[in-house]
C-alpha cells in the first residue's frame, strides 16, 4: 500500500539546515495497523506529513497504492488527500460551527457529492462510531472521546485507502484512549490500512507493528502481538 | 459556483459570529447610504433648479437687431436696421435642424408708460405680437379660453390672451374676462384666453403681467410693417442651438448687408449656453457626491477587508483542516471571496434600501409643500445609479476579499496539525 524508498528531508533554519529524515525505507502492506514511535524531534511528524502529502520529501520515492506521489501541485495534492487519505488529529480539529454530521460530511463536500447523498453517507459513518444520536450536536457539546469518534468518522467518510492518525489519543484520558483504540482496531479488522504516530507505549502495543524512529532513521521495525484495547477498558 | 452547498457554507461561516458580521456590514452600509443620499440630494437640487426654468425650451436663443459696427458695401457703421418678417422664412430655409423660429414684436416693457386701458382702469404691461409656436418655447398654462392660433395670424384677428397679473389689475374680482375688450395703445382687442406661467426664472410677477396678441394683428395695429423686433429660435432636440447660431447670423448678415465679421450687429442671448453652465454645475456636484460617497464606502470596505483578515487568522486551524480534507486552494479562495462579496452586497443592499427609504420619507414631506420656491424638488436616484452602486459593491467586495483570500491559501495544512 505504502512504499517509501530512501526518503530524505531537511529544513532550512536560517543559515544552517536541519536534516530531519535521513534515508527512510519503509513499506506498509494493505490492512496493516502500524504505529510510528519516537521521541520528539525524531522526525515522526515529518514522516507523517510526507505520507499525508502535506509536505514533500527532498529526495527518495513515495508510492501510494502503486501511484507515485511526486511533484504534486496544490490542487492535485488536495484531490489525492481527499480520495486516498483520512486524517485523525490529536486535537480533533472539528469545525466548531458545524454539527457532528456536517463535520463528517465535509470531505464529501469537497468531492462534490450532492447534499442528500452526503448526509446519508455521513450518517452511516456516525452510526458506525456509535454517535448517530449526536449527529445534530456541535463539537463543543461533545466529550473528548466523542469528538475523536466524530473525527474518525470524518476520516472514514471519503472511504480512503489509508488512515493517518497523529497522536489520536494524545488529548484523551486512558479509558477514553482505549475506547478510541478499540474503534480504530475495529476499523483495521475490516481491512483498512492505518498508521498511528504516538509516543505512548501502551497505545503502540495495540497496533500490529511498531516502527521506531530516532534522529531521522528507523532503528527498529518489528511486528508485535496486538493487545486488544477492549480487554483493557 | 452558486450551488446551494456553497451558500450554506458561506452563511454558516458568516452567522457563526453575528455581532462581528453586523458591525462589519455597517461600514459598507454607511458608505453606500451616504453615496445614495448625496446623489439623491444633488438630483433634488437639480430638479428644483430645472423646475425653476418652468419647462422653457432650453435649447433656444433669442436675438435682436443692434447697430452694425463696421461699414460694409457702402453702408456706414452705426446705421439702424431691423429684422424683416421674410428673415424668418429665410432662416427656416437655410438653417437645418431648427424646431421653431418665432418672430416677436413688443410694446411696453419695464418701466414703460401706461399702454393698456379698460374702462376706467389703466396699466403698463408688456404686449407681445407672437406666433402660436411661442407657447411651446415659453410654456404657460392656459387657464381659460385658448392661445393664439394660425387662423388668428392669417386673418389678422385682434384678439388677446391676458396674464393673471393683467386680470388682477384690470378687472374686478369675479368679472367675466373672456369676450371682453381691452384697449392697447388705443386699439381694441378681444380677450380670448387667460394664462398663468410656471417657473420662477426672470421675474415671476412680471411674467404674469403680459398680453399676447397675434403677430400679424400686432404689426397692422401698431404700424410695424415688415419689422420684427426679435426672434426666439429653438433647435431640434438632437442638435444644439449654440452650434447653429452662427449659421443663423450668417443668413441675417447676408440679407441685411452686414459685414460678415461684424459680431455686434446682432444681439443674442443663448439660453442653451446658460443652461449648459448650470448643467455643468450639476455634473460637478454629482462628481463630488461620487467622490465623497466612494471614499466613505472605501473606508467601509477596508473595514471588511480588515475583518476578513482577522477571520482568516482565526480560522487558520479550520482552513488547514479543510485543506487536509481535500479543499483545493481555489475552494478556500473562493469561499473567502464569496463571503466578502456576499457580506458587501447584503450590507450594501441594506444601505441602498435605507437611503431610498429616507428619500421616500423626504419626498412624502415635500409633497405637502409647494416646492417651486425651494430650489429643491423630488430628490431621487434612478435605477442606473443603483446599478452603478451595486457594481461598485461587487467590485469592492472582491477587492476586500482579495488579500484575505490570498492569506488564507498561504495557510498550509501542516499548520493545522501543529496546534498543540
Amino acid at each position: 500500500m505504502i512504499e517509501i524508498k530512501n526518503l530524505h528531508k531537511s529544513y532550512k533554519m536560517g543559515s544552517n539546515s536541519l536534516h530531519v529524515l535521513k534515508g527512510i525505507n519503509f513499506s506498509v502492506a494493505e490492512g496493516e495497523l502500524v504505529s510510528i514511535m519516537g521521541s520528539s524531534g525524531s522526525g515522526k511528524s515529518t514522516l507523517l506529513n510526507i505520507l499525508g502529502m502535506l509536505d514533500e520529501a527532498d529526495s527518495g520515492t513515495y508510492t501510494l497504492d502503486g501511484l507515485p506521489i511526486k511533484n504534486l501541485n496544490e490542487k492535485i495534492a488536495a484531490q489525492y488527500r481527499n480520495k486516498f487519505l483520512g486524517f485523525i488529529f490529536q486535537s480533533f480539529n472539528l469545525i466548531s460551527y458545524k454539527n457532528a454530521l456536517d463535520n463528517v460530511a465535509l470531505p464529501l463536500y469537497y468531492q462534490g457529492i450532492k447534499h442528500k447523498e452526503r448526509v446519508d453517507i455521513a450518517m452511516s459513518y456516525l452510526e458506525k462510531v456509535g454517535l448517530a444520536d449526536w449527529a445534530g450536536h456541535l463539537p463543543n457539546e461533545l466529550s473528548g472521546g466523542q469528538k475523536q469518534r466524530v473525527a474518525i468518522a470524518r476520516a472514514l467518510a471519503s472511504n480512503p485507502k489509508v488512515l493517518l492518525a497523529d497522536e489520536p489519543t494524545g488529548a484523551l484520558d486512558t479509558k477514553t484512549s482505549y475506547e478510541v483504540m478499540d474503534l480504530i482496531q475495529g476499523i483495521n479488522d475490516e481491512g483498512r490500512t492505518i498508521l498511528i504516530v504516538t509516543h505512548e507505549h501502551d497505545i503502540a502495543e495495540m497496533t500490529k507493528r511498531i516502527v521506531n524512529l530516532k534522529d531521522g532513521v528507523i532503528i527498529d521495525d518489528s511486528k508485535v502481538n496486538q493487545v486488544r484495547a477492549l480487554s483493557n477498558v | 459556483m452558486f450551488s446551494r452547498d456553497k451558500w450554506s457554507e458561506i452563511l454558516e461561516a458568516l452567522t457563526s459570529n453575528w455581532f462581528r458580521t453586523i458591525l462589519t456590514a455597517f461600514g459598507v452600509l454607511w458608505g453606500i447610504f451616504i453615496l445614495v443620499i448625496l446623489l439623491a440630494a444633488g438630483k433634488g437640487l437639480e430638479n428644483g433648479v430645472k423646475q425653476g426654468f418652468g419647462g422653457i425650451a432650453t435649447n433656444s436663443m433669442f436675438m435682436w437687431a443692434q447697430t452694425p459696427s463696421k461699414p460694409y458695401k457702402g453702408l456706414p457703421k452705426g446705421r439702424r436696421y431691423n429684422f424683416k418678417i421674410s428673415d424668418v422664412a429665410a432662416i427656416k430655409q437655410n438653417v437645418p435642424n431648427l424646431k421653431y423660429v418665432s418672430p416677436r414684436n413688443q410694446l411696453g416693457g419695464f418701466g414703460g408708460a401706461n399702454n393698456v386701458v379698460r374702462g376706467l382702469k389703466s396699466g403698463a404691461f408688456n404686449v407681445y405680437g407672437d406666433y402660436p409656436e411661442v407657447i411651446k418655447q415659453e410654456p404657460m398654462d392656459i387657464t381659460s379660453g385658448r392661445f393664439v392660433n394660425y387662423s388668428d395670424i392669417e386673418q389678422n384677428r385682434k384678439v388677446a390672451i391676458l396674464g393673471a397679473g393683467v386680470i388682477n389689475d384690470m378687472y374686478d374680482p369675479g368679472e367675466e374676462v373672456i369676450g371682453s375688450y381691452i384697449k392697447v395703445n388705443g386699439v381694441n382687442f378681444m380677450v380670448i384666453g387667460t394664462y398663468r406661467k410656471k417657473g420662477n426664472n426672470g421675474n415671476p410677477e412680471e411674467n404674469q403681467k403680459q398680453i399676447y396678441v397675434p403677430f400679424t394683428a400686432f404689426s397692422q395695429a401698431f404700424n410695424m410693417g415688415e419689422t420684427v423686433g426679435w426672434m426666439s429660435i429653438t433647435a431640434e432636440d438632437g442638435s444644439s442651438i449654440t452650434d447653429l447660431k452662427t449659421q443663423i447670423f450668417d443668413v441675417i448678415k447676408s440679407r441685411h448687408s452686414i459685414h460678415p465679421e461684424d459680431d455686434r450687429a446682432i444681439g443674442n442671448f443663448d439660453l442653451f449656453q446658460e443652461f449648459s453652465k448650470i448643467n455643468g454645475l450639476f455634473i460637478a456636484l454629482k462628481a463630488v457626491a461620487y467622490f465623497v460617497g466612494i471614499l466613505v464606502l472605501l473606508s467601509g470596505i477596508i473595514g471588511i477587508s480588515n475583518i476578513m483578515l482577522i477571520v482568516v487568522k482565526e480560522r487558520t486551524n479550520e482552513i488547514g483542516v479543510r485543506r487536509a480534507l481535500g479543499a483545493t486552494p481555489w475552494d478556500i479562495r473562493g469561499q473567502i471571496l464569496m463571503e466578502s462579496i456576499f457580506l458587501t452586497i447584503i450590507s450594501g443592499m441594506c444601505g441602498i434600501a435605507l437611503a431610498t427609504g429616507i428619500i421616500a420619507l423626504v419626498n412624502m414631506q415635500l409633497d405637502g409643500v409647494d416646492t417651486s420656491e425651494m430650489m429643491f424638488a423630488n430628490p431621487s436616484v434612478d435605477l442606473g445609479v443603483v446599478f452603478i452602486a451595486l457594481s461598485i459593491l461587487i467590485i469592492s467586495g472582491l477587492l476586500a476579499g482579495l488579500i484575505p483570500a490570498q492569506n488564507a491559501i498561504k495557510i498550509q495544512p501542516v499548520d493545522a496539525l501543529r496546534t498543540e
